[in-house]
């Protein structure tokens, strides 16, 4: 789960993170208010969205007066934010932050993160911040420090005092560069992160360290013992079809393409959408019903699927395991009678229950004449990309 | 033979009141798995509908039925201290189904199991494993499977796979060539897991039983990669391997917490490289695992 740059500043100050002052606003005129109360310098204004691209979109901006404030704040709140992230319909912006500027010295990029090659989590460090660390880890690893934290005790502090140094921290600073190090520490492990960001880490020319960007996520796994941080998730922020998958525990993700896939597992999904590639179409959409599914969830897919309007076709793929066939294809039938099938729907079911599923279809192929078996996957993929195709 | 489990091995079912562990239980007693019992505290003494006992602890069930493997649906909330509680018992297969488990749970699980070097664990977010005619732990739909003396091409294989829907593709698709299947595992695709590639594929290569070995794994993690370089010093099987994920676009998480691409890292392309290049055959479409190992083992 994500949630907006102000209230990961606000996690971080609460952890006794230095974070520079700024306001929260939801209008032009506390925009405004918001530079005055900062004593008229130079401020920044930053929409508050999930996606990323701001700044290109035109969605951070330096302001010198009030009147600016007001301006980029009404630009802000009266647009839809657009960047590759976001696709062409972007996303809406209600909330802002004003903050004033700081003389930043030098930059730096602290991170913590789960490796899944040591099993646990991982601060990593760089003196090179304010840039994207994926480009500085490909050009000079050297320049990145990846410290793994004890499973069980987490950041100590002799690792926190090292990296701190390894980074070029001298005297004072370097102590609090590393009690921030083990604050950050503390916040990903409390909070179940799975990324506790801070992007740019600065030196002021006033010799202050300040978290001036913030970027936290959480293991959705992990909310049920977390009710306050639940509570942040903004939907105004995701595609309306991905919060109603979300609602109905399907992991479901729009592409671009003209066929539908419904799959049980993530990695036969991700496999339907590269036979459907394979067979020359693209799929339109990434969707796992996941092992239990409900009756209720798999009609809920079909019509998230097919309130889709670029979808020709549809592909269902099933190994029933844990996720039993017949539940499938009651559900494909009863959402067959609601919707109505326009578009051709191609079938291939194999495993737990496949008999009785069989039979289900059977005798709903009159009353759904759209519907197609299909053998094996190979026979799926081809079938449904000819009918999309003809 | 077979690797991790047979037709000795004893399973009990942690969580076997629950719906999808009672299921389970009977679908892997009608296949002819050794299930003892099962656990759920605070229903201790009871019998479950097949009439296995439950015990409210995984000692007690030890201690009462010589469970040596047990299979565990215990909600997400909950998984992780069943899963040490199992290996704390002296469970020597821990075999996690449970999908959700909070991934900092599993790095406290992971340190705590380094002390127990003779618990091994599967998953967690997994199919489970199984060796066919003898014993299915797990969700995976028995009859897909092919005991190696009923494979009809005299070959069989050993599974590996990230995905538990594509094990069974795999498994279908060479069972209805001939070819048996030693043992499958569902290693699950969650970022901190129990055992993974390296240990198994070292499994089935020292199997005699064990022809071939297949790999199925997706975008996300380096695991791929490094099972690559595995293979090449130390495998001398043959290994057929597919990866999913090819067409996911850059970014985006695909369900599995393990799917995720970021930067060049963990890339369809980059562990099809690094398996290509480690002499393993890639087989280009999810529907051609099967032949494309018939056509290693010249079946």
């Amino acid at each position: 789960m994500k949630i907006h740059e102000y209230q990961a500043r606000q996690i971080l100050a609460d952890a006794g993170i230095p974070v520079p002052p700024a306001e929260v606003v939801r209008s032009a005129d506390e925009a405004a208010a918001a530079f005055e109360k900062f004593g008229g310098g130079m401020c920044v204004v930053k929409a508050q969205v999930y996606a990323g691209g701001r700044g290109k979109a035109g969605f951070v901006k330096l302001v010198k007066s009030a009147d600016e404030a007001r301006q980029a704040a009404q630009f802000m709140l009266s647009n839809r934010m657009v960047s590759y992230q976001t696709g062409p319909e972007g996303v809406p912006v209600s909330v802002l932050i004003v903050a004033p500027g700081v003389d930043i010295a030098k930059e730096y990029y602290l991170g913590i993160t789960i490796d899944r090659a040591r099993h646990t989590a991982t601060l990593i460090a760089s003196a090179e911040g304010g840039v994207e660390i994926e480009e500085v880890a490909k050009k000079s690893p050297e320049k990145v420090i990846k410290e793994p934290l004890h499973p069980l005790l987490g950041l100590q502090g002799y690792q926190a005092r090292e990296i701190a140094y390894r980074l070029g921290f001298e005297g004072k600073l370097a102590g609090a560069a590393a009690k921030l190090m083990a604050n950050l520490a503390k916040v990903f492990l409390e909070t179940d992160a799975s990324l506790a960001e801070i992007n740019p880490l600065v030196v002021t020319k006033q010799g202050e360290l300040l978290a001036i960007d913030a970027k936290i996520n959480f293991d959705d796994n992990a909310l049920f013992r977390h009710g306050t941080i639940a509570q942040m998730a903004d939907e105004s922020q995701e595609k309306p079809l991905d919060v109603r998958a979300k609602k109905a525990n399907l992991n479901y993700i729009a592409l671009d393409g003209n066929i539908g896939c419904l799959v049980n597992g993530a990695g036969l999904a991700m496999a339907t959408m590269d036979i459907v590639k394979l067979h020359g179409a693209e799929p339109a959409n990434f969707l796992d019903v996941g092992g239990g599914v409900t009756a209720e969830g798999a009609i809920e897919a079909f019509r998230i699927i097919l309130s889709d309007p670029k979808v020709k076709g549809i592909l269902v793929n099933i190994f029933g395991g844990i996720a039993k066939c017949d539940l499938i294809a009651e559900a494909l039938v009863k959402a067959g009678r609601e919707v109505g099938f326009k578009v051709p729907v191609v079938v291939r079911l194999e495993g737990t229950n496949v008999e009785r599923a069989r039979e289900i279809l059977k005798a709903a192929q009159s009353e759904l004449p759209t519907l197609q078996p299909a053998t094996d996957l190979t026979d799926a993929a081809k079938k449904v990309v000819a009918a999309v195709a003809a | 033979m077979s690797i991790l489990v047979n037709s000795s091995t004893k399973v009990i079912c942690q969580g076997i009141t629950g719906s999808a562990g009672a299921f389970h239980t009977k679908q892997c007693l009608d296949y002819g798995t050794k299930m003892v019992g099962g656990v759920t505290p605070g229903k201790g003494g009871q019998k479950d509908a097949n009439g296995l006992p439950i015990f409210d602890t995984v000692r007690q069930a030890v201690e009462a039925t010589g469970a040596d493997a047990t299979m565990i649906f215990v909600p997400p909330p909950f998984a992780a201290d069943a899963i040490m509680e199992a290996a704390d018992a002296g469970i020597r297969v821990i075999v996690a189904i449970t999908e959700g488990i909070p991934v900092l749970d599993m790095v406290k699980v992971k340190a705590f199991l380094k002390d127990r070097p003779n618990s091994v664990l599967i998953g967690p977010n997994c199919p489970g494993v199984i060796t066919p005619g003898e014993c299915k732990i797990g969700i995976m739909p028995g009859y897909i499977h092919l005991p190696p003396k009923d494979a009809k091409s005299g070959k069989s294989v050993g599974i590996i796979s990230r995905s538990g829907t594509l094990t069974y593709e795999a498994v279908w698709q060479c069972a209805s060539r001939g070819i048996g299947q030693t043992t499958a595992v569902g290693i699950g695709g969650d970022p901190v897991k129990g055992l993974n590639y390296i240990e198994l594929l070292e499994m089935f290569n020292n199997d005699p039983q064990t022809d071939a070995i297949i790999l199925i794994g997706e975008i996300g993690g380096t695991d791929e990669e490094t099972a690559a370089a595995y293979i090449k010093q130390h495998v001398n099987k043959p290994v057929v391997a597919f990866i999913a994920g090819r067409t996911a676009p850059p970014g985006k998480r695909m369900g599995h917490a393990g799917a995720i691409i970021s930067g060049g890292e963990g890339t369809a392309e980059s562990k099809i490289n690094a398996l290509t290049a480690a002499g393993i055959t890639v087989a280009e479409s999810p529907a051609t695992i099967g032949e494309a190992m018939a056509k290693v083992l010249g079946v």
